[in-house]
């Protein structure tokens, strides 16, 4: 296969870029592959390299859609730890746990670039997490049950169920406990 | 076990043992990003609140003797150790540069008996967990350190939000904590130039890769440390099942590429193999870049059948010996660069010249 843009040497390069849900396959050449700039081939291990100086450029960027006053609408320092906005886009790095609340509606784009999402779904300390645990566990069953429904897999939805079952008690016996208590 | 060992010895668990697919996989690391509730981070904490919080974190000792994970822990303040010494805990691994760096006054290291388990205290976050272990083996370097947070969690309360997960100074880091690595010897596909494309492919999956020693330095030794770019969104689980699947992958190109150099070129390898197993057991001078280098053809040599003389052990002593810092640690004095490159040559020959039951 021919490079799809020069047409001129072989096509050696072939992923697939998702935008925003829309599907584009490429198939270029080394060459004109490196040339486009989506695909990083130097991999340099610069030295003086820092990912602070990367979150700050990105900070620095804001979020595109937003005009300039919105950016800057919110809090502009944490109550807690004296942080302000401007210092974090300075460092990339937050004063305190607290600044995550302060900053949130800042934080949420940038999260969303770097990370992707901004939801956690892994591990929870076990002194804080008890009931979350469940809802956490109880997510993940209910996912699964629908699959076995799916792919008719009777038996193995009916033990679901019952798990389901039996930890959505937990959860409300855990609740109503504290209630009738 | 004397407190000095860890600066002297080569005790290591990923040095002296052997783990899965030790062909290519040198050693596999988790690490966790925790912060301590109530106290802000590293970087904003003044030198009253570190006392309170090294305080706290010292209680963590008393965990070590009862419980198998954590093994006995060494507490060391990080002002304690001097420059030299800082340098020979970045070379095993156990410390990262910035962390070397640092003059935090709050700023300590624990690290277990086998060296498997370091805790940094007061890096960027106040604790970074590590669990380093040798070969291809993620899932067991996860099971130990999640082990070993709970155990931390018994004692401590952990700044976390159900939405966000695990709160870290830098959100790069947020939400599970955990970057995982692997590090890779990788000359066959370097030697048959398709490097380029699998690094490229996978920087496409969201992994990161690296020179040897972690952030800002560079690639030497045909070693690259991969790891997970994301730490939000996805689960420790699917963290590291996303990034095993990719290495198992590298691994099996990694083996197909060294055997097309064998099937296509057998003479030039065994040369260059040959070429630098005599180099390293009789040059006079030799840099550590040098050696590392040299030191790649070795091990492509053993895993080829070439050359049979050398075992994992040594080549992963070798490895950290020849580090600047090491070297001079286990020669026990300051060396100029040059005196330094003769000891060090003569150091080589002598390990790979005793016999292994000798030693």
């Amino acid at each position: 296969m021919l490079c799809e843009q020069c047409q001129k040497r072989e096509a050696t390069v072939h992923y697939t870029k998702v935008v925003n849900d829309q599907k584009t396959e490429y198939h270029l050449c080394e060459y004109c592959a490196r040339e486009r700039g989506d695909l990083d081939f130097t991999f340099g291990f610069e030295p003086g390299f820092s990912i602070h100086n990367l979150l700050a450029g990105l900070l620095d960027m804001g979020s595109p859609g937003l005009p300039l006053e919105k950016k800057s609408a919110g809090v502009s320092q944490c109550p807690k730890c004296g942080l302000n906005y401007t210092q974090f886009s300075q460092t990339g790095r937050l004063g305190c746990g607290e600044c995550y609340t302060a900053f949130e509606r800042q934080l949420e784009p940038l999260l969303r670039r770097i990370q992707g999402t901004s939801t956690h779904t892994g591990k929870v300390p076990g002194r804080q997490g008890g009931t979350l645990k469940l809802e956490r566990e109880i997510g993940r069953l209910a996912r699964e049950l629908e699959i076995a429904v799916e792919r008719e897999e009777f038996e193995k939805a009916a033990e679901l169920r019952d798990k389901l079952k039996e930890l959505r008690r937990q959860l409300a016996d855990g609740q109503g406990g504290r209630a009738d208590g | 076990m004397a407190k000095d060992s860890v600066f002297r010895a080569l005790n290591s668990k990923w040095i002296t043992e052997t783990g899965p697919e030790p062909d290519v996989v040198l050693t596999s690391r988790v690490r966790l990003a925790r912060n301590l509730r109530g106290y802000p981070f590293p970087h904003m904490l003044d030198a009253d609140g570190a006392k309170k919080m090294l305080r706290q974190v010292h209680s963590l000792l008393t965990l070590g003797t009862s419980r198998g994970d954590l093994g006995n822990l060494q507490f060391l303040p990080l002002s304690e150790i001097d420059r030299l010494d800082r340098q020979v805990l970045i070379e095993k691994h156990l410390i990262s540069p910035d962390f070397a760096r640092s003059d935090h006054p709050g700023a300590a290291l624990l690290v277990s008996d086998d060296e498997a388990i370091s805790i940094m205290v007061n890096e960027e976050d106040h604790l970074r967990i590590q669990c380093l272990f040798p070969g291809f083996q993620l899932e067991e370097c996860w099971r130990r350190t999640s082990r070993v947070d709970d155990l931390l969690e018994s004692k401590l309360e952990y700044a976390f939000d159900s939405t966000r997960g695990y709160l870290t100074a830098c959100p790069t880091n947020l939400g599970t904590g955990l970057r995982a690595s692997v590090m890779v010897h990788l000359p066959g596909l370097v030697m048959t130039q398709q490097i380029g494309k699998v690094l490229a492919a996978i920087a496409q999956v969201g992994l990161v890769v690296r020179g040897l020693y972690g952030e800002g330095t560079e690639a030497v030794g045909n070693l690259f440390q991969i790891s997970n770019q994301i730490t939000l969104g996805p689960s420790e689980e699917e963290i590291l099942h996303n990034l095993g699947a990719v290495i198992r992958q590298i691994v099996e190109q990694e083996r197909a590429a060294q055997q097309s150099l064998l099937k296509t070129n057998r003479w030039a390898v065994e040369d260059r193999v040959c070429r630098a197993y005599g180099t390293l057991t009789n040059a006079r001078l030799l840099t550590s870049q040098e050696a590392m280098r040299l030191l790649s053809d070795v091990r492509l040599g053993h895993e080829l059948g070439i050359l049979n003389e050398v075992s994992y052990r040594t080549q992963n002593e070798l490895l950290v010996l020849i580090q600047p810092a090491m070297m001079q640690r286990f020669a026990d004095e300051r060396m100029q660069e040059e005196v330094r490159d003769y000891r060090r040559a003569a150091l080589v020959r002598q390990r790979l010249t005793i016999k292994e039951g000798e030693k």
